[in-house]
This record gives structure tokens, C-alpha cells and sequence, in this order.
């Protein structure tokens, strides 16, 4: 059982009279790979910023390994950044740069110097000490504030978006190497993005923050299958919300009447029944099928081609759009458009949530 | 930041074959003021001197002579160094060099006050830094003799205040004029500094923190480091002008503050004139510049390739 390195106790922030983060709540343990996902302006780097200690919050505590940090100015909390645009020290060299926050520590300049180059090996960068972080490419100034950030081994690394300026190939490496470097070293990680893949290919835990709020925490399949809210539905995968009345809900199941008339039992968070409820129904699980089997019946009314899949757009009986992923396998039974189409709800299709 | 080479070698076959035409409009501003008017110099400073101003065209190293060595009253004793001259040279170096000091210890917080504002209120400040210095130099120097002399305003409201009991005697001092510098020139040390600090990235300050180092760590560490060029900027914009001024010795020195500029001024001022003279001291006055600037360059040139 690991312990908690970052309890986030009801953190408030406020810029004047806008209000970033609203009693945000969440631990952090220790030895994980945390994310915080949203869209921009939902606060996460605001969060990140005040772990860090760039902004101070307006209420609520921060506490590492139990100790209130947030009354702490950035150079007194054990923790470091890579930030997103790496904030390399430009007058210095890569190994300068990775031995400047072991030497304000004390250091010695040797053995400030032994871990420097061991943090760049770590990051396969042994070979450009002496170059200045001008010569080096984008991917290569990434892993140089990895090295510097995790040199004095903090205990805990938060990271906003460092992938983000990398190009799309190099990115898909670096995640990778990011996640393998995290269980090596051990260290807690902190990663904010705004990119789902990156969050659901990389993550212990995900924190999916919207308007300051945290909308759900959870394990990447965890948000994925079991979105606790309709927001979380729409901004994790891609998703189908179509407002039905609801019959019932016992035990985490609801029993809704799909639009045609069919009923549905599906998996719901909500505890007591409503009137309206939104189905959430993932477009992968989705299939066609012979009208007299269908769940729903649409009108298709579009593709779109996408290499391993093929988007089906159509549309429901009430005007409502719908979108279906098919396996490009399947494509040669593709309806043709304006025609009438049967789909099929596989099993874990759809989730009821709250309108 | 590493995108700021120049694509040179890139250009435009358009251009091809025509690069020496394009060069004459350069070639003729550099030539018509800067060429021309240093060989006049240079040439005028090995002329023999005329009694009633000018020169008399003759091969002379008199002038030269005259700054660097004493041959006695009549010249025709042994000779020894010539203290004169160069004791104004090198105060004028060093009332320059405080003058520098002056403008860049009021020059970087300003710079760095105004390039922090948001970006509406910069042009403002930048504005309100200017517009003296739409002002003529002369009548700013002579106000500037006004404000600080025993009777001027200055030392009325601190004798009122009560923080002094005398007059200060700012007047006729180096003080005065190190003063009068640093209100000349301290535009030219507040713009480059700006335009420096307005392009550092704050992330880097915010990086220093995160690396456990303090506010006067970062100051020493990573912000002067890298707005240096700046302030190497700043400090050539204001040591150079000051080390030729003669306004300001002038105004607000008294004799112990004579300065080079006032010497080769009064060189070619009137009928006492020297003009060999006056052209030597000047070029005497133009190496020394230069060669600050070539060690200057040569360190910049170092950090580059490195």
C-alpha cells in the first residue's frame, strides 16, 4: 500500500473576480502517474501552478507528505517542473542547466556534476553536455528540463503539457519513454494535458477537471467506461447523447425507453430515478444490423472514410444526429445514403446519466 | 530563441549578380559620413597649425607631440611624459564610467518597471521617459545648473525640510556633472534595456524558482545573464557620448572637471584654436572608443561559439 505524497485539500484560486478553482479536492499517491485532463480554462494548469507554488491559492491546503506547503514560496518546495514550452536557461549549457537546481541545494560542483550526467543519461542526451539548449532540437530541449527537473529527485514532477510543442511521431516516443522514466525513478508525476490519448495511454489516474471543478477521478478505463457525467461522457472518446425518458433505476442499473419505443437496461451512476435522463452510447459499440433486431433505426446520411474505421453519420427519426464507428473490415455492407439503417447497442454501450 | 539567425545564404536567385549594385547606396552613406569624415580628421591631426585657426599643409606630428610629451617652455628640453592631457582623458573615462554606472543602476529597474506593465500602459511609460529629451540638450543641461545650484530649487526644498542646514554645493563638482550625464543620456540606457527585458521569457525566472533559487539568485543567475546584451547596449549608448560631452563639463563643472570634449572643443572654437591638435585629440579619443567596442565584440563573438 503506497501512501499519499500530494493531499489537495478544498483549493480555491481566484483571479480577482474570476474564480479558477473551486474547492478542489484530490490525493495524489505516491509513486503514480497522475493526470489532469480539460479543456483549456478549466484549471488545470492553475492547479499545477499552485503545487508549484506560482500562484498562491486564496484558500484550502496543499499538503506533501502531510505538510502545508501552500503558505511556501516555489524555491522551498521540494517538488520541480518541466514546463511546457521547457524554460531552458538559454546562457547555459544542457549539463549547466541540469546541475542549477542541484547547486542551489548545496551541492557540490562534483557531485552536482555526477548526478547532472546521470539524469542525461537517463534521458539518452549524454552526448550533448557542453551544447546550449539553441543547438538542440525541440524533442532534445524536452528531455534536457526532464533531466533538469528530475535531478534533484523531487518528490513530486509535475509536467504542463511538455509534449505539446512536439511534433506527432515524436510525441508517441516520448510518452512512452515518459512513462517508463516515471517507473524507474519512482517519482510521483503530475501531468497536465488536454489531450485524452495522451492521458488515457499514460495515466495511473486521471483528475478530469472542468470550470475549476473536478469532474471525476479515476483510472484511464475507469473515465472511459464509466464517465460519472455527462461531461466527462462527451469530452473523453467521442460519444452519442440522446435524451430518453427513464422507467426506473435500482442497484446502479436503469431501465430506460430508447427512442422507437424499445426498452434498455444500462449501467447508470445515479442513484434515483428522473424524469429525463442523457444515454450516453459510444459510437464503437454500436453495430448495424437487420431491422427487426435493431435498437434504434436511422437514416444514414453520411461517411467518412479514417483509415482503420469508418465513421456512419446518420440520423434519428426525431432529426437527432448520431455517429457509428465500423471497422473498415465491415465496409463492404455499408448502407447507401437516405436509406433506412437497424443499429444494434453491444454491451456496455450505453450509460444513463444525468441531463 | 534559436530561430533568430539569418536565413543569408537562403536569398533569392533574384538578387544574384546584382549584389554589388544593391551595396553602392550603403557604400555611400558609409563613405560620405564615416570614411571621408575620419580621414579628414586623421589627415588634419599630422598638419602643422596655422596661428589664426586652420592648418597649413605640411607633415607634422606636433600635435600628437604636444598631447604625449613635455619639452619644457621653450621645447628644447629632453622630453618627458605630458601629464595634462592625459589626466583629462582619464577623468573623462572615469566621470563617464560613474556617469554609465549612474544610468544603468536607475536604468534597469525602470526598464524593467516599464517592460512589466501590461502592454497598454508601456507605451505610455516608454512616453513619459522620452519626451524630455524632446528638449534640446542645451537648455536641459542649463535647467539642469539651475535645479541644483546653491540658490536653485533643490537645495531650497531641503533646507526647508530641514534635512540639511546648507546648500549642498552640488555646483562646479563631478558630482554636478555626472549628474548632468546621467539626465543626458539616460534614455539611451532605459531603451535597449526595455527592448531586452520586454523579450525575456518570465518562465525562466519561474524555472529558477522551481530550482530552489532565491529572488537575488535569479537576478544574478538567470535574468542579467540573459538581458546582458542590453545592458552591454545600454552601457555603450551612454559611456561613449559621455566620454565626448562638453556640455555638461561646461555647464555644471567647474575647472577640475574639465572633460575631452571641452578640450578638442575648444580646439576649433575661435581664433586660439589648434586644429591639428584638436583632430589628434579626437582620434586619441576615437581609438580609446574603439577599442572598448572591439573587446566588446570580441567577447560577444566568444560567447557565440561557444
Amino acid at each position: 500500500m503506497t501512501g499519499t505524497v500530494i493531499n489537495i485539500d478544498r483549493v480555491v484560486k481566484r483571479f480577482g473576480t474570476f474564480t479558477a478553482l473551486h474547492e478542489v479536492s484530490l490525493d495524489i499517491a505516491e509513486n503514480e502517474f497522475f493526470t489532469l485532463l480539460g479543456p483549456s480554462g478549466c484549471g488545470k494548469t492553475t492547479l499545477l501552478r499552485c503545487i508549484a507554488g506560482f500562484e498562491p491559492v486564496s484558500g484550502g491546503q496543499i499538503r506533501l507528505h502531510g505538510e502545508d506547503i501552500a503558505p511556501l514560496p516555489p524555491f522551498k518546495r521540494p517538488v520541480n517542473t518541466v514546463f511546457q514550452h521547457y524554460a531552458l536557461f538559454p546562457h547555459m549549457t544542457v549539463l549547466e542547466n541540469v546541475m542549477f537546481g542541484l547547486q542551489r541545494l548545496g551541492w557540490s560542483v562534483v557531485d552536482a556534476e555526477g548526478r547532472a550526467k546521470q539524469a542525461l543519461e537517463l534521458v539518452h542526451l549524454s552526448q550533448f553536455l557542453k551544447r546550449r539548449p539553441g543547438q538542440l532540437s525541440g524533442g532534445q530541449q524536452q528531455r534536457v528540463a526532464l533531466a533538469r527537473a528530475l535531478a534533484p529527485e523531487p518528490k513530486v514532477l509535475l509536467l504542463d503539457e511538455p509534449l505539446s510543442a512536439l511534433d506527432l511521431k515524436l510525441r508517441q516516443v516520448v510518452r512512452m519513454e515518459l512513462k517508463q522514466i516515471q517507473r524507474e525513478t519512482g517519482i510521483a508525476f503530475v501531468f497536465v494535458t488536454h489531450d485524452q490519448e495522451e492521458a488515457l495511454t499514460m495515466s495511473d489516474r486521471i483528475a478530469v477537471m472542468s470550470d475549476g471543478h473536478v469532474q471525476q477521478i479515476g483510472a484511464p478505463r475507469e473515465i472511459y467506461e464509466a464517465p460519472a457525467n455527462r461531461f466527462v461522457a462527451d469530452f473523453i472518446g467521442e460519444t452519442n447523447l440522446i435524451e430518453v425518458p427513464v422507467l426506473g433505476i435500482s442497484d446502479g442499473m436503469a431501465e430506460v425507453s430508447l427512442p422507437g419505443g424499445r426498452a434498455l437496461r444500462c449501467p447508470t451512476p445515479l442513484a434515483r430515478a428522473v424524469g429525463q435522463g442523457v444515454l450516453s452510447l459510444r459510437p464503437e459499440r454500436i453495430d448495424l444490423c437487420p431491422a427487426s433486431e435493431a435498437d434504434l433505426t436511422v437514416i444514414a446520411t453520411d461517411q467518412v472514410y479514417l483509415g482503420t474505421d469508418i465513421q456512419l453519420k446518420a440520423q434519428l427519426a426525431g432529426g437527432q444526429e448520431m455517429t457509428v464507428r465500423l471497422q473498415n473490415a465491415q465496409a463492404t455492407r455499408l448502407p447507401e445514403r437516405g436509406t433506412e439503417v437497424g443499429l444494434k447497442l453491444e454491451a456496455g454501450a450505453a450509460r444513463l446519466l444525468s441531463a | 530563441m534559436a530561430a533568430m539567425a539569418p536565413g543569408g545564404a537562403s536569398s533569392s536567385e533574384i538578387y544574384k549578380g546584382h549584389a554589388k549594385r544593391l551595396l553602392v547606396p550603403t557604400w555611400l552613406v558609409i563613405g560620405i559620413f564615416l570614411l571621408v569624415p575620419v580621414a579628414l580628421m586623421a589627415t588634419y591631426s599630422f598638419l602643422t597649425k596655422e596661428f589664426r585657426g586652420g592648418v597649413i599643409w605640411e607633415f607634422s606630428l606636433a600635435a600628437y607631440d604636444q598631447f604625449f610629451l613635455d619639452r619644457g617652455l621653450f621645447g628644447d628640453e629632453p622630453p618627458r611624459i605630458e601629464w595634462t592631457y592625459i589626466t583629462i582623458f582619464w577623468r573623462s573615462i572615469w566621470q563617464a564610467g560613474l556617469a554609465t554606472l549612474l544610468c544603468l543602476l536607475i536604468g534597469f529597474p525602470t526598464a524593467w518597471f516599464i517592460a512589466t506593465r501590461e502592454a497598454r500602459m508601456r507605451t505610455v511609460w516608454l512616453l513619459i521617459v522620452t519626451v524630455p529629451y524632446w528638449v534640446n540638450l542645451l537648455i536641459r543641461t542649463v535647467s539642469m545648473k539651475f535645479l541644483i545650484r546653491d540658490e536653485g530649487p533643490l537645495n531650497a526644498v531641503l533646507l526647508w525640510s530641514g534635512l540639511i542646514d546648507q546648500p549642498l554645493g552640488l555646483i562646479n563638482t563631478n558630482l554636478a556633472v555626472q549628474l548632468g550625464l546621467f539626465y543626458s543620456y539616460l534614455p539611451f540606457m532605459v531603451l535597449p534595456i526595455y527592448a531586452a527585458v520586454e523579450r525575456y521569457d518570465f518562465a525562466l525566472s519561474e524555472a529558477a524558482a522551481d530550482l530552489y533559487a532565491g529572488r537575488w539568485t535569479t537576478l544574478r543567475l538567470v535574468i542579467l545573464p540573459v538581458v546582458r546584451p542590453g545592458l552591454i547596449a545600454g552601457c555603450i549608448l551612454v559611456f561613449v557620448p559621455s566620454l565626448g560631452a562638453f556640455l555638461a563639463p561646461d555647464l555644471l563643472g567647474g575647472a577640475k572637471s574639465f572633460m575631452i570634449g571641452s578640450l578638442i572643443e575648444e580646439q576649433f572654437k575661435g581664433a586660439a584654436g589648434n586644429w591639428p591638435f584638436g583632430a589628434a585629440a579626437a582620434m586619441i579619443l576615437m581609438s580609446i572608443v574603439m577599442v572598448v567596442l572591439l573587446v566588446y565584440a570580441r567577447a560577444q563573438t566568444r560567447e557565440g561559439r561557444a
